[in-house]
């Protein structure tokens, strides 16, 4: 048998289930190579005793019928676990201990997975780069000084350094596709309404998503199989009819007609992107699926409705953190000093520059000008996949328009920065699935991913190309554990 | 308006000015839980002991609408004979507040649920129409407590999330009367509907008073103010006159007014400046993202129609045509549900017009004596109605039913036990009477040839010396017909 962290979900599911190996030895085995791989800075709050317990409890009497039977995973620190600190990666939060659990993780550990901590992100999952996180940046395993992607930047590194098995992030403007992307394993975006929000950390309330991390598409189908549930709790959550996602997954993609949308060759692209894409177009021919040209003419437009979008609902969904109830507080004079200190001591940059954007753009008199012309240009953005949507069945871009780039080199440039979810914001805007998948290497060696964009609700379809894609692709990460001590 | 005695005009010099007053009502919604959350609402309870995750805002928490709510803003849409709006949307109002813990307040702004409606009034010289401009939903905030501790405000978030009915009026309304009229008939409908308990001194109903004032004749609006949340109608009417001769006394001394929120200040009678409208807060409205529009069917709302009870208007026009009471009456009798229920309970057995009489005058007058509502009276409407045929059949007469009454109110007591125990049934025994009648004419004889020599007028005496003579109990009716024989 090979090493534990090396193996699969669907792999160490098979041997738990086959009782080859036991929970515990499988958390013993991810604890122990997590708590080597401190350098890399994925978790921010560690969990490890309680998930060895509990590994334990599970072997004593092991329910072997669930799906993720006595597996050990560690989330975003953006879900409320009960019990244990939820920082979203914020100052403010530093000391926030919830006493309820998301419905995504809840979902999860009904299924008899175990806790082992909380991974690193950027403040309020604002970011994309992991730069932004009060408790540090992350390293991607690819290379200690590039980012992992963000905002599920300790999501991404853990699973591609193998930390976890599996993980979950959570998807504004790209935030699971572009840290996939990046680290060279594959994310899933599901169609908004398909995850409970319940419980996690909002950032922008109309975009956000959890969605699964995996090392495979399988393993991300089998994962989303289990954290997709409606929720009378959230309003938002679409009682629609789930598929089993893993046991319905086929490599059979014959006849499938993938769009390819002109409007994604940006000015200024890499030219490896453009060859990653046009490799990937003829990937999917391999597996039998039919090209077809296709037209989202909004596109341009994406960026700035998503720059206005986003923050304005953030900057209310944030309002909440003013120190009077829980988390952070600098004392004042009085309430609104005590407000401003807390604020602005309890807050990063990022996370105030995007209150005062949103702030801004809902002022009076320029609301109709911003957010309700955004709201307009959402419209005719979510107009333009319908209509590509009744040529086509999914459409195949880029996920990033280049690799992982440097630590520190986009922090002083936020508008380079935001630049990066340029073909990842419009699915949100949408509110359509989109899966990252690796695809390839850069000339420096860095993975690429192409991104797969489904109709609302046929995560199935989008699993089912990516799946025979992957095979096609054969993609190898090249990872050396150069942090491991 | 019509020219008359109770129109209220405030003269100065030769001007005479007209008050325009509209009201933004704050109407508790009659609910068990918040309107996003499961918590309970019930008033006085320990500070922060109703306050659920949703309630204090914890990170990941969501609001999700409580359908009884929308069914009483949709019943009360229906009371006011307004149009139902079948899609309407929630947005959040956002400000910064110790007690606001969301940082932001979930109310209607653009499409409110319920939207164009009426109300009348009857005013002592006729009816009056008051539109009302909308009714929307929304949540009610915490409460911020200053006085318990010199440095530090605590906050207690009972109330915060609890459903509200804001009911905005037009500007029609012209004096505290009106306003007066307009809040007590607005609480009344919300109470047959049982859509809020109209409770003020437990804030289930509170009102912001805009009020401007404008010459007599002229068309254009004045510049308003608005005085913010008044929680009695008294208040209502004391901030008003206030705030209205204020606003005219600045006109006549050349000045112009401010468009500002003030408060009134019940101590002072008078109204203070709160904020001017360049320092009105921008409260950055949008549609909250974590709720979908509310969407109703017809189906829904004909559902509602079917449990909608008689309501006011209607009750007193069926008071007027079916027991032929008057205008003056009806309203007094349906001013509220209890009262006109126990009306019906009393006539059901009984004579209406007596009934009424009864209510009205001695009911009403010992209630207030002793200062109980209607539905905590000493005498069930069944008593009640016992006693009024104890008086339609001769029984008794009606000053002994006054003493059969006052025992009543003592407790529930049955009029005819009471009667029985007491000896007070009426003697209507001619032969009886007749004798009783001897007795008082061989006591007063010197009185009896006066009477008989033209002094006529004696002849009252004679009937209180019967009277007197029986304890009250004689037929007043039979003492006159023998009197008038024997004398």
């Amino acid at each position: 048998m090979s090493e534990i962290t090396k193996q699969s979900l669907s792999q160490l599911v098979e041997n738990i289930k086959s009782k080859k190996l036991s929970s515990s030895e499988v958390t013993k085995a991810f604890v122990e190579r997590s708590e080597k791989s401190k350098e890399l800075n994925t978790y921010i709050t560690e969990d490890y005793a309680n998930a060895l317990n509990k590994a334990k409890k599970f072997d004593e009497k092991p329910n072997l019928d669930l799906k993720l039977p006595g597996i050990p995973m560690a989330v975003k620190d953006l879900f409320c676990t009960k019990d244990l600190r939820t920082t979203a990666g914020s100052k403010i939060l530093n000391n926030f201990v919830p006493t309820y659990e998301s419905t995504v993780t809840q979902n999860i550990w009904n299924e008899g997975a175990i806790l082992m901590g909380k991974l690193n992100c950027d403040e309020f999952a604002m970011g994309s780069s992991n730069e932004t996180s009060f408790f540090g940046n992350v390293q991607n395993p690819i290379d200690k000084n590039l980012v992992p992607g963000g905002s599920s930047g300790g999501s991404s590194s853990a699973v591609a350094a193998q930390l976890t098995p599996i993980t979950i992030g959570t998807d504004t403007g790209g935030s699971i596709r572009q840290p996939a992307s990046f680290t060279g394993t594959v994310g899933l975006k599901p169609t908004y309404g398909s995850c409970s929000r319940y419980g996690i950390v909002a950032f922008a309330s109309s975009l956000d998503q959890a969605g699964p991390m995996a090392q495979n598409v399988k393993d991300c189908a089998l994962l989303h199989e289990v954290i997709s549930t409606y929720d009378e709790k959230d309003s938002t959550s679409i009682d629609f009819k789930r598929n089993e996602y893993s046991k319905e997954l086929t490599k059979d993609i014959k006849g499938k007609k993938i769009g390819i949308p002109k409007e994604y060759r940006v000015d200024g692209m890499p030219k490896e992107i453009e060859d990653l894409w046009k490799k990937g177009i003829e990937y999917a021919k391999d597996c039998g699926a039919k090209i077809i040209d296709i037209s989202l003419p909004h596109t341009n437009y994406a960026l700035p409705t998503y720059y206005i979008v986003a923050p304005a609902e953030a900057s209310s969904n944030l309002a909440r953190y003013d120190g009077v109830k829980y988390g952070f507080r600098a004392e004042g004079e009085n309430l609104i000093d005590m407000y401003e200190k807390t604020r602005s001591e309890g807050f990063g940059a990022e996370v105030q520059r995007r209150i005062m954007i949103g702030t801004y753009v809902l002022s009076s008199g320029y609301y109709d000008a911003y957010y309700l012309k955004a709201q307009k240009v959402r419209k005719l953005i979510k107009n333009d996949f319908d209509d590509a949507y009744k040529k086509v069945d999914a459409i195949l871009t880029p996920s990033t328009p280049s690799s992982a780039f440097k630590i520190g080199e986009k922090t002083n440039d936020p508008v380079s920065m935001y630049l990066n979810d340029i073909f990842t914001v419009p699915v949100n805007l949408a509110g359509l699935p989109g899966i990252s998948i690796p695809a390839g290497h850069d000339a420096k060696g860095y993975p690429l991913g192409l991104q797969i964009i489904g109709k609302a609700f046929d995560e199935q379809n989008i699993l089912n190309i990516a799946y025979a894609m992957e095979e096609k692709i054969n993609f190898k990460n090249n990872i050396t554990d150069w942090w491991v001590k | 308006m019509s020219k008359n005695k109770s129109e209220y005009l405030i003269n100065r010099h030769d001007n005479q000015y007209e008050v325009v007053i509209g009201l933004e009502v704050h109407a508790q919604v009659t609910s068990e839980s918040k309107l996003f959350s499961t918590s309970a609402t019930k008033f006085g309870a320990e500070p922060n002991t109703q306050v659920s995750l949703v309630d204090a805002a914890f990170p990941g928490m969501l609001p999700v609408i409580n359908e009884y709510c929308v069914k009483q803003a949709i019943k009360t849409g229906i009371g006011l004979k307004a149009k139902i709006n079948k899609r309407s949307v929630f947005d959040r109002k956002n400000y910064f507040y110790a007690d606001l813990p969301q940082g932001y307040q979930i109310s209607q702004f653009k499409d409110p649920i319920v939207g164009e409606g009426k109300v009348i009034l009857d005013m002592p010289d006729g009816q009056k129409e008051v539109g009302i401009e909308r009714l929307h939903l929304e949540q009610d905030a915490g409460k911020s407590i200053h006085d318990l501790d010199p440095k530090n405000t605590f906050v207690d978030l009972n109330r915060s999330g609890v459903a509200l009915m804001e009911i905005v009026s037009k500007p029609d309304l012209r004096s505290p009367d009106e306003v007066n009229a307009y809040i007590k008939k607005l609480r009344s409908i919300m109470r047959y509907l049982g859509t809020c308990d109209g409770n003020m001194q437990e804030g289930s109903l509170r009102a912001d008073v805009n009020v401007s004032v404008r010459k007599k004749g002229s068309k254009e609006f004045g510049t308003r103010c608005e005085i913010k949340n008044v929680n009695s109608i008294k208040f209502m009417q004391m901030a008003i006159e206030y705030e209205a001769n204020r606003q005219v006394d600045l006109i006549e001394d050349g000045q112009t007014i401010d468009q500002e929120t003030r408060l009134f200040d019940t101590k002072k009678n008078e109204t203070r400046s709160m904020r001017s409208k360049e320092d009105a807060h921008d409260y950055r409205y949008f549609p909250d993202p974590d709720l979908l529009p509310l969407e109703v069917s017809d189906d829904f709302i004909e559902n509602l129609k079917s449990e909608i009870p008689e309501l006011p208007d209607e009750k007193k026009k069926r008071f007027i045509e079916k027991f032929k009471l008057s205008p003056y009456e009806a309203n007094i009798l349906v001013s509220d549900i209890e009262t006109s229920n126990y009306f019906e309970n009393v006539i059901k057995k009984s004579d209406v017009k007596l009934a009424t009489n009864w209510i009205i005058g001695e009911l009403f007058a010992a209630l207030n004596e002793k200062n109980l509502e209607i539905t905590e009276s000493p005498i069930s409407a069944g008593n009640l109605s016992k006693l009024i045929n104890l008086i339609k059949d001769g029984t008794i007469s009606g000053k002994i039913a006054k003493t059969v009454f006052e025992q009543m109110m003592e407790g529930d007591k049955d009029p005819q036990k009471i009667v029985e125990e007491k000896g007070l049934k009426q003697e209507s025994d001619p032969k009886a009477l007749e004798a009783l009648i001897d007795k008082v004419i061989d006591d007063n004889r010197d009185k009896a040839t006066e009477y008989k020599s033209g002094k006529v007028k004696l002849f009252g005496f004679f009937v209180g010396q019967v009277m007197k003579v029986s304890g009250g109990k004689a037929n007043p009716q039979l003492v006159n017909e023998i009197l008038k024989k024997k004398l």
